[in-house]
């Protein structure tokens, strides 16, 4: 099969950037989208020309490496599914692609599709976690999780922290993935002691990032690879509200 | 050189115990001026460096991806072992050490693995404190499952993400402590070099992939958690990124390289569809508690698998392993795999691939447990192939996955060069000629969160902070031994790319040192890496610049460490004149096709050590004593 990719081309962080445009030809249904631009780059490299940057690593959907946009989706076409495990199934034969990189004012790009995302660790820095030194722990069954809750917070915690939900957003907010974070260990009884305490102390490094905020219009939600619901989003907002009485 | 393991003496439940015992401390109000340098940030170096951190040491831990939470080690699915016997089936420590040892054929040392055995218990505590979402029971308690080599349900899991999520837990708490300014992180910072000062390393060259800048690091301790070896066969489950530069480098250093041909073949991955293939996808092991694996009878049966009646179908793991049936380890599984294709059984249009069939499973239990149990994995399938695994038999077929072999390390998990400690699936510790599903994560936080805390406190008490700074000449050597290799790589200018060396290498290794090896296919395959290396060093093209993000030049440092690599692993496999584990030599099998092992002259660790550019490596043996469990054919029947 054939496609026409365009591509955003940005040599660093201060140059400016443009959009190429690369047909492609002999292209099989069973590729990837990254494995499309693996036989792009080759061919690049032995024209002398400069390959396509792009973040990758597991190639499996669960490291949270890959992601730009495809005609202007995070991740592309495919509900639930990464670019890595984005198969060209799912393109029409001759269609013209458009790759971009993620756009958002806490993710500034380094090279061609891909961008800085430290941001997102220092959201987690500033509180996602339980506070339980190695050594500290009691027997595992003496914390009886009901099925339900251990679903629940399951479901919030396997967010990959790809930054799909920030670029899709029309203010660049991070509230997905730092409601994912709150919902995961707020749900369970492990993390109680330091949920509200939790909120604030995230919320308010998300502000320093310059995320822009929520306004609940759910793009994120629609592009996230792994489903988490915006129900982590109302999760993050209560914790916040009674932090903010509780951590006076 | 005489290899000392530094066994403590005594009975083997008490070994860990006294070791702790005799151990020396490091002062607490001492320990912010000890630095230590973690790289790898998965599950044993990212653990280690979080509990470094909460002891008070100065750390600063590296990892090549832009985050630590994006390590290897995510993408573990299935689950990890724990000795607690919460399913009151009959499980202890003294078991899973039996299983253990047993399932790794009899090439691990005893006293390690029960010190494994032993802390897994302490590993699901710890990582249920820290929120780790494991599965549950309706009452609330901690489920369990099987898994390959074991008759007792002793693995723990989170759906099919137990990697992601005992690394988050892992990341988290790393993370907690950058917050409190004890741990600074370098992402996408590539290690490149050991320094060893006076015979002690003492720090580590690394480029930084964002600008292309070298830089030094020095330190009073270096720890290597940075995985396995298992891409230096190009297709394997591994992430794109897994290297082995660090480990190969510090070799090169002078740290001996153990058992490098204990190779793991994964019997249920994604079988490969085209050229451009990048990597292999692996459907978890734990699909076999409840899949059943089958080939037609009739060779060469096209039907589809629906069509073919139960009483033309070959259930060859049941039919020839009634005992553990789907349940064999893998490397029983893999080679049984490779020989009914080999027999020309095999399904799909290559003829490389088996039935994974989930319909009597879905009949007993229905839809929704199945889908609770495996609806990921199912979904990640379906994106992959296209099929519905719900109505359509699953295609797999094996692919590497593991390494077992890695830096030969002593029972305080330092390596031959004094203040160099190797942990996770680096080094060549715990798992023998085989590892069981489920013991690397377990290995990996044991070695991180429980193990090295202690033995590294033990070595840094003898050693004194001394100031010592990056000018020191040794540093200035690494960086210049890093420059040439750079301009070495971008001067050839030649006209093939790294991948297309990398491929050709992998196809030499997957074809003559895979799943089955003989004397004649390991030395062709000797001829065809080294012809394969000097055309590399010629005729490269790697494109860009030293000093710049460049993707194609990281290959490339990478995919020479690989040649070498790979020669180092066709020459152990061949020195091995037996067959154990993932070890397979054709030559030596029993009547019935199974693994011969020769107890009498292979019961040893083997470890290298380099001797130069173009020298032969020199052999050193670590002989293994078995007290316990006693070395046995091992019969899964
Ligand atoms: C698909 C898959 C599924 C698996 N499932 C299971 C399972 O269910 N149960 C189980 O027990 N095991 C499983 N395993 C095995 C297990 O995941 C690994 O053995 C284990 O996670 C390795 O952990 P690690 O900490 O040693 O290394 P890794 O997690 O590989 O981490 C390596 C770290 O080192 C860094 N690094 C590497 N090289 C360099 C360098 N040169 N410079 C700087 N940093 C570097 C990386 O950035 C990374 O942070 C699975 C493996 C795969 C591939
Ligand atoms: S490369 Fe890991 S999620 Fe896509």
């Amino acid at each position: 099969m054939k496609l026409i990719l365009h591509i955003w081309r940005q040599k660093n962080p201060s140059a400016p950037g443009k959009m190429m445009r690369y047909p492609m030809d002999n292209l099989s249904h069973e590729m990837s989208v990254l494995e499309m631009l693996d036989v792009l780059n080759e061919q690049l490299i032995v024209k002398g020309e400069r390959p396509v940057t792009f973040e990758h690593d597991c190639r499996e959907g669960i490291c949270g490496s890959c992601g730009f946009m495809i005609n202007g989706v995070a991740h592309g076409p495919m509900p639930a599914t990464t670019v890595c495990q984005l198969t060209l199934r799912h393109f029409k034969d001759g269609e013209e692609v458009y790759l971009e990189p993620w756009r958002a004012h806490a993710f500034p790009i380094l090279k061609d599709l891909m961008v800085n995302r430290s941001a997102l660790d220092r959201i987690i820095a500033a509180g996602g976690y339980i506070s339980v030194p190695t050594g500290s722990a009691p027997d595992g069954n003496t914390i009886p999780v009901g099925k339900g809750d251990a679903d629940r917070s399951m479901d919030a915690a396997a967010c990959i922290g790809c930054g799909a939900c920030v670029a899709a957003c029309p203010n660049a907010s991070a509230a997905l993935f730092t409601g994912a974070k709150i919902a995961h260990l707020g749900l369970l009884p492990q993390g109680q002691p330091e949920r509200n305490k939790r909120a604030l102390k995230m919320v308010a490094q998300v502000t320093r990032e310059l995320f822009g905020s929520c306004s609940n219009i759910g793009e994120c939600e629609a592009v996230c690879p792994k489903e988490i619901r915006l129900e982590a989003i109302a999760r993050m907002n209560r914790d916040f509200l009674a932090g903010s009485w509780t951590e006076r | 050189m005489k290899l000392d393991s530094k066994i403590p003496s005594g009975p083997i439940q008490e070994k860990w115990d006294r070791a702790r015992f005799e151990m020396k401390l490091v002062n607490p109000a001492n320990k912010r001026k000890y630095n230590i340098i973690v790289v790898g940030s998965g599950l044993a170096g990212g653990a280690a460096a979080a509990s470094f951190g909460e002891l008070g040491y100065n750390v600063k831990c590296f990892c090549y991806q832009d985050s630590p939470r994006r390590a290897h080690s995510i993408a573990a699915q299935g689950g990890i072992n724990a000795a607690k016997n919460y399913q009151n089936d009959g499980d202890s420590i003294y078991r899973l050490f039996y299983d253990t040892v047993k399932g790794g054929d009899f090439r691990a040392r005893e006293a390690n693995v029960y010190r494994l055995a032993q802390i897994s218990v302490n590993i699901i505590d710890q990582c249920v404190a820290q929120g780790v979402p494991f599965a549950r029971e309706y009452g609330g308690t901690l489920s369990n499952r099987s898994f390959g080599g074991a008759q007792v349900s002793r693995t723990f899991y989170a759906r099919g993400q137990t990697g992601q999520q005992l690394l988050l837990g892992a990341y988290q708490a790393l993370m907690r402590q950058v917050d409190s300014g004890s741990v600074t992180m370098f992402p996408r910072t590539e290690m490149v070099d050991l320094v060893v000062v006076d015979g002690r390393a003492r720090g580590i060259v690394t480029r930084n992939l964002i600008s292309g800048k070298i830089e030094s690091h020095v330190a009073d301790a270096v720890v290597l958690g940075t995985g396995g070896y298992g891409n230096v066969f190009y297709l394997s489950t591994n992430a794109k990124g897994s290297n082995a530069t660090a480990i190969w480098r510090a070799y090169k250093r002078g740290a001996l390289f153990a058992n490098p041909c204990f190779t793991q073949i994964h019997p249920t991955c994604i079988p490969v569809s085209g050229d451009y293939q990048s990597k292999l996808t692996l459907m978890s092991e734990s699909l076999r508690n409840d899949g059943r694996i089958w080939v037609p009878l009739a060779k060469g049966d096209t039907r589809p698998p629906m069509q073919i009646p139960e009483n033309e179908r070959d259930y060859y793991l049941e039919r020839r392993y009634p005992a553990f049936g789907n349940l064999v380890p893998r490397d029983i599984a893999s080679r049984a795999a490779k020989q009914v294709c080999d027999e020309g059984h095999g399904v799909g249009s290559t003829g490389l691939g088996v039935y994974l069939d989930f319909s009597d499973a879905i009949q007993r239990l229905g839809n929704s447990v199945v889908a609770d149990r495996y609806g990921n994995l199912f979904k990640m399938y379906e994106r992959i192939t296209g099929d519905n695994p719900y109505e359509v038999p699953m295609r797999i077929f094996p692919a590497i996955h593991y390494t077992m072999g890695g830096l030969w390390v002593d029972y305080q998990l330092q390596s031959t060069i004094p203040g160099l400690f190797v942990i996770g699936e680096a080094n060549f510790s715990d798992h023998g000629a085989n590892r069981l599903g489920a013991s690397a994560l377990m290995q990996g936080l044991s070695d991180g969160y429980f193990v090295l805390p202690y033995t590294i406190g033990n070595y840094l008490a003898a050693a004194r902070p001394d100031g010592l700074d990056a000018n020191h000449a040794q540093f200035r050597e690494a960086e210049e031994n890093v420059n040439r290799i750079t301009q070495r790589l971008l001067a050839a200018n030649g006209q093939r790319t790294v991948d297309s060396f990398h491929r050709e290498l992998g196809k030499i290794l997957w074809d003559y040192c895979g799943m089955a090896r003989n004397a004649e296919g390991l030395r062709l395959a000797l001829g065809k890496i080294r012809e394969l290396r000097e055309e590399y060093w010629k005729n490269v093209l790697v494109g860009g610049e030293a000093e710049d993000l460049n993707q194609s030049l990281e290959r490339a440092g990478r995919v020479a460490d690989y040649f070498e690599l790979a020669e180092l692993l066709v020459t152990d496999a061949l020195a091995r004149n037996e067959s154990c584990g993932g070890h397979f030599r054709e030559e030596f099998q029993t009547p019935e096709g199974e693994a011969l092992r020769d107890d009498a002259n292979y019961s040893y660790v083997a470890a290298w050590e380099y001797k130069g550019p173009n020298q032969e490596p020199e052999l050193h043996k670590e002989p293994l004593e078995f007290e316990h469990v006693h070395p046995s054919q091992r019969s899964y029947k």
